[in-house]
């Protein structure tokens, strides 16, 4: 077993997972590389959209591949901390707005 | 880091050398060997790689530059003294007037202008009617007074324009090109809008190119361009025709960051997985010989500044020119190769796979 759970080099193993079930994974790496091509958004789009997410996720690995991803796709780096900034604002404000619930239940519970 | 204004070379510094480059290539600092170019290309049918047909001649007139860029392959700037003489360009007039073959002359350096023959070998080759391509760094035009007529000049002299503009903001491009560069470079790239340079119907050819600032490959020149176009036409009120992407190759002072930086390995290894095959069969040294400053014949610029002549065999010397011959050569491969081949491939006139 390694002493640190995560290490930068398993990023590129990530294909390897399709040694255990090389269907799924397949199945999983075609889908995959189907997303991230230009449609109705364009490939710096998606790139920063996959680095907001990273970091809501708090992937490491995702957040390595997808920092260089953006660099490559030509995002300048206002907007990579903007995309950023956005998986802040959707994480704060995700457990702010269950202030509500507490509140609803501090009037159910006091006099 | 520090920006340097020193070449490698007035710093007596080992990526100077050509001989510790191709050492540093060979063998990796850390880790396995990487797989050698020459048996990928082997793979696909590709080894020994061959010329199609000669049609570019790449003139590099000497190392001299007003800039030191960090990732310049040819290590040029202000200390560099090495400069094509006329004689040597009169061998160039020479071969091109035997050889119609070769439709395209790239003038490229350091900074070309600062040749002092410059000028009469850009006229003289206008008079043998060929596309005359001259790689300028932009910030040459306001560098000095005699050098800010120089879009007039080209104009004069019908030659397409090609220009580095790394990205289009001033903090990528200061960073990789040296501070103040990218305003001087928006200033160069309106004047040469004024006099008519890279506006529809012009005729006149102005070309940018994108090289990442640092360790990471150039997206696709297709969504890079529209990006370019939009933010300069919106920033700066300027036009231009094409973007080529470049990738940057692990030579000179790029291969000196990329080591200094820690990026070294891991840039080789996303050079080598992303190795395109229709990209290895587009390279541009299939149709291209350089010309370098004293002369001597080599297959691509980068092969130039590594010291890998043509291979032994092939005339070796402008002055021993023969197309017949340099057509029936092998090029001479190395691991820097790979830079060529990644993705959607690299050349100095951008991607080859497309």
């Amino acid at each position: 077993m390694e002493s640190t759970y995560y290490n930068p080099a398993d990023l590129k193993k990530f294909g390897n997972i399709t040694e255990l079930q090389p269907e799924m994974g397949r199945k999983f790496f075609d889908y995959y590389n189907e997303v991230f091509k230009e449609g109705a958004l364009t490939e710096r789009e998606k790139a920063l959209i996959a680095l907001a997410v990273s970091h809501a996720v708090q992937c490491p690995y995702c957040i390595d591949a997808y920092t260089s991803g953006c660099l490559e796709k030509g995002a300048d780096e206002n907007q990579m901390m903007e995309a950023v900034h956005v998986a802040a604002a959707i994480k704060g404000g995700a457990a702010l707005v269950h202030g509500v619930q507490m509140m609803n239940k501090i009037k159910e519970l006091s006099m | 880091m520090a920006f340097a204004t020193k070449s490698l070379k007035a710093q007596h510094h080992q990526f100077a050398n050509p001989a510790f480059q191709l050492d540093v290539l060979q063998q990796p600092l850390h880790g396995e060997p990487f797989p050698l170019f020459s048996e990928r290309l082997q793979q696909h049918g590709l080894f020994p790689l061959r010329p199609v047909g000669t049609t570019i001649l790449q003139v590099n007139v000497g190392k001299m530059c007003n800039q030191t860029c960090r990732h310049c392959h040819v290590d040029a700037g202000p200390d560099r003294k090495e400069i094509m003489t006329r004689d040597t360009l009169q061998l160039c007039l020479d071969v091109l007037a035997q050889a119609p073959q070769l439709t395209t002359v790239d003038i490229t350096g350091g900074a070309p202008e600062m040749n002092p023959d410059f000028r009469w070998f850009v006229e003289e080759l206008s008079k043998l009617n060929r596309q005359v391509i001259v790689r300028c760094n932009l910030t040459i035009i306001l560098a000095n007074k005699k050098y800010h007529d120089l879009p007039l000049f080209f104009k004069e002299n019908w030659v397409q324009v090609v220009s580095s503009l790394p990205y289009f903001q001033a903090s990528r491009t200061d960073a990789q090109r040296g501070e103040g560069v990218f305003e001087k470079s928006i200033k160069a790239l309106q004047l040469l809008n004024e006099v008519g340079y890279g506006k529809e119907g012009s005729g006149l050819k102005l070309d940018l190119v994108y090289n990442p600032s640092g360790a990471f490959l150039p997206a696709s020149q297709k969504s890079l361009e529209a990006e370019f176009k939009r933010r300069l036409r919106s920033g700066y009120s300027i036009e231009f025709n094409n973007l080529f992407c470049i990738t940057n190759l692990p030579v000179s002072r790029y291969l000196d960051y990329l080591v200094e930086s820690g990026n070294y390995e891991s840039y080789m290894e996303k050079l080598i997985s992303a190795f395109n095959p229709a990209a290895a069969a587009n390279v541009m040294c299939r149709n291209t010989i350089s010309v370098g400053w004293d002369g001597y014949l080599y297959d691509c610029d980068f092969n130039q500044m590594l010291e890998l002549g043509v291979e032994p065999g092939a005339p070796q010397h402008i002055r021993d020119f023969n197309l017949a011959q340099l057509d029936a050569r092998n090029i001479v491969l190395n691991q820097h190769c790979y830079g060529c081949t990644a993705g959607a491939g690299s050349s100095c006139g951008g991607e080859t796979a497309g």
